[in-house]
């Protein structure tokens, strides 16, 4: 870089802009320049604005509306809603369960995986043996895991009748019962996400300063207060980017379900909802987007604080 | 060597203070407290491996066999025959073809687009900066079910001629599929590239500048070599989401034939329901390639998580 010879046009170029606009000491953009940015800037704020904005704006647009998928939307205001709300069965039973998917991951699965990221946040024996079969599940996908599901827990074959010692016609039917089923999807929904959680723990664990710690010890603080007191609020982005994971895959939790029985019979998700209005006997877009705009609600307050955090920190830059 | 911030506090940071303060505490007092917690971590990696490895264990043995004696017993023959009747009953091929022209297309254009993106943002200092970082990052937030619905109609409704897709629309096509893909992947690539640049002393691009280097030779010969690592974290995180989606291909693509392997597993459940051991082979062949990305390229699928959110 050095020893290139630099034309004199190019080195007035980057004070010209210094001088007329203060503090830009950046070379002047040249017309090709402007068109590559134009181009691929231009392109990737289109696919995303087109694709995720609209269609998250389209989907309030559409659930006041009666719409078949052809023709044109009919304006039928908040029955969607009504209807939801007080007519059909599956709505209110895939709420709770949603509700129920979320209490489950964030009070057992979430705080499984920060106490497996702290017990593992040390040297110890065999330490990346056990990180590793935690995070072994992160990487298959829930369409798959929903086979094991139906492994572990069908009537006549499966593990947990095997256990149990029911294999001769007495099996309990883990899948078919509305009231157990829930239950081991949860778990191994959980089990996905514990070793997601510690992966991110683990690394937010690490970049805590050491000293913090230690002056907490020498102030004759316990190994457990140190770490609610000192540890924890110091991970406090960490913790925000967890509480948004918990929440999003609460939310969006849908193959599982849909693998194991078509999100039925016990196992109604408000993510099966819409998809099976889009993909089930009739299209009703109108209604499965009322049912959209519900996740959105439920999403926003938890995305709005993300935010709020990468602009303070923006701020601060 | 992707995360500067944590890697500098452990690697100086904490070996230094560690064996000074803490081990020989350690070595008098918690002897048995130290084998209870070595015993709960075997429990917890053991309870975690176990239903990975009776879907090998199933997968493994003849049907009649685990039907007689159950799936914890000593196996009699072990073989590969289901793996054969799954590939070939469930014209696995065809569907593992169908993921490449989905995934190598959409890892390809999300990280080209993302890092762009993100070297526009950190070095050339184009317009409403702010507005774009939260518009991404936000976007990469939704759940997809969401936006799936208008998309659908989208594509419905969005006319192509019949000799670019036989359904005349943008539906049912690969390249809906991609295109959804890249738009809800390039959020987060984007995020993390723009924290990773920020990392990048700005002297690097300064120099060229004074080069006479074009923005795009800026960014394809300075910056990319420079984020070769993130970008091949990104690359082996965003092809095992690709591979793994299910709700894409299921709601955008009609045609069975056409479906990704993932996908394609809600309809191998039906043609291959002969039983469970079957069904575990064919789950093992989906499952080959997340365990190839566990054990060949686990650093790169952890830094691409964690690059992601001890930056944030």
């Amino acid at each position: 870089m050095v020893a290139t010879p630099v034309p004199t046009a190019e080195t007035t170029a980057p004070r010209t802009p210094a001088v007329r606009r203060g503090r830009r000491r950046r070379r002047r953009l040249e017309t090709r320049d402007i068109i590559v940015l134009s181009v691929v800037v231009g392109l990737t704020v289109i696919i995303d604005l087109a694709l995720i904005w609209g269609t998250s704006i389209a989907s309030i647009f559409l659930s006041f509306t009666a719409y078949e998928g052809i023709g044109t939307p009919r304006y039928v205001g908040t029955t969607n809603y009504h209807n939801l709300f007080t007519i059909d069965p599956t709505f209110w039973p895939a709420f709770e369960h949603n509700v129920l998917w979320l209490a489950f991951l964030g009070l057992v699965a979430t705080p499984l995986g920060l106490l497996m990221a702290v017990l593992l946040d040390r040297q110890l024996r065999f330490s990346r043996f056990y990180q590793s079969s935690l995070y072994l599940p992160v990487t298959l996908s829930f369409a798959v895991v929903g086979f094991l599901v139906q492994l572990v827990g069908s009537a006549d074959q499966g593990v947990i009748n095997a256990i149990l010692g029911r294999t001769h016609g007495n099996g309990i039917d883990f899948i078919g019962n509305p009231h157990l089923n829930i239950w081991l999807a949860l778990a191994f929904a959980g089990w996905r996400h514990t070793g997601y959680v510690m992966i991110i723990y683990l690394a937010g664990l690490k970049s805590v300063d050491p000293a913090l710690k230690e002056a907490a010890i020498v102030d004759g603080a316990s190994p457990v207060q140190t770490f609610f007191r000192v540890v924890f609020p110091t991970m406090r982005p960490i913790n925000v980017i967890i509480l948004v994971i918990t929440v999003i895959e609460a939310l969006r939790a849908f193959d599982l379900v849909y693998v194991i029985n078509g999100g039925r019979n016990g196992l109604e998700l408000l993510a099966v909802m819409v998809v099976d209005n889009i993909i089930g006997e009739a299209s009703r877009i109108g209604y499965g987007s009322a049912v959209a705009v519900i996740l959105l609600i439920l999403t926003t307050g938890f995305v709005i604080t993300y935010l709020t955090q990468i602009l303070r920190r923006e701020e601060s830059r | 060597m992707t995360t500067v911030a944590t890697d500098a506090s452990s690697t100086d940071g904490r070996p230094a203070t560690r064996p000074g303060r803490q081990v020989p505490v350690h070595k008098h007092r918690t002897r048995p407290a130290r084998m209870v917690l070595h015993a709960f971590l075997w429990f917890m990696a053991i309870l975690w491996i176990l239903p990975i490895f009776l879907l090998l264990y199933a997968s493994l043995r003849p049907y009649a066999e685990t039907q007689k004696d159950g799936y914890f017993s000593l196996p009699h023959k072990l073989n590969l025959d289901y793996y054969s009747q799954a590939w070939t009953g469930g014209s696995m091929g065809r569907h593992f073809l169908n993921t490449l022209y989905v995934a190598i297309p959409g890892v390809i254009i999300t990280l080209f687009l993302a890092s762009f993106l993100a070297f526009a943002l950190t070095r050339v200092k184009i317009p409403f900066r702010r507005t774009l970082l939260v518009l991404f990052t936000a976007g990469n937030l939704l759940p997809p079910q969401i936006i799936v619905t208008p998309l659908y109609t989208l594509y419905y409704n969005v006319h192509l001629p019949t000799w670019l897709s036989s359904s005349g629309s943008v539906y049912d096509t690969y390249f809906g599929v991609i295109l959804i893909h890249v738009a809800f992947q390039t959020g987060f690539c984007v995020f993390v590239l723009y924290n990773y640049m920020l990392t990048i002393p700005i002297e690097l691009t300064e120099a060229s500048i004074v080069d006479g280097a074009s923005v795009w030779r800026q960014y394809w010969q300075v910056i990319l070599p420079v984020i070769r690592p993130a970008l091949g974290a990104l690359a082996t995180l965003e092809f095992t989401w690709i591979y793994n989606d299910f709700l894409w291909a299921l709601v955008l693509m009609t045609t069975g034939d056409k479906y990704p392997i993932t996908t394609s597993l809600n309809n191998l459940k039906q043609s291959l329901y002969i039983n469970n051991n079957l069904l575990a082979a064919a789950a093992m062949i989906v499952a080959l390639p997340s365990l190839v990305v566990f054990f060949a390229l686990q650093k790169q699928f952890i830094s691409g998580l964690t690059l992601g959110a001890s930056k944030g």
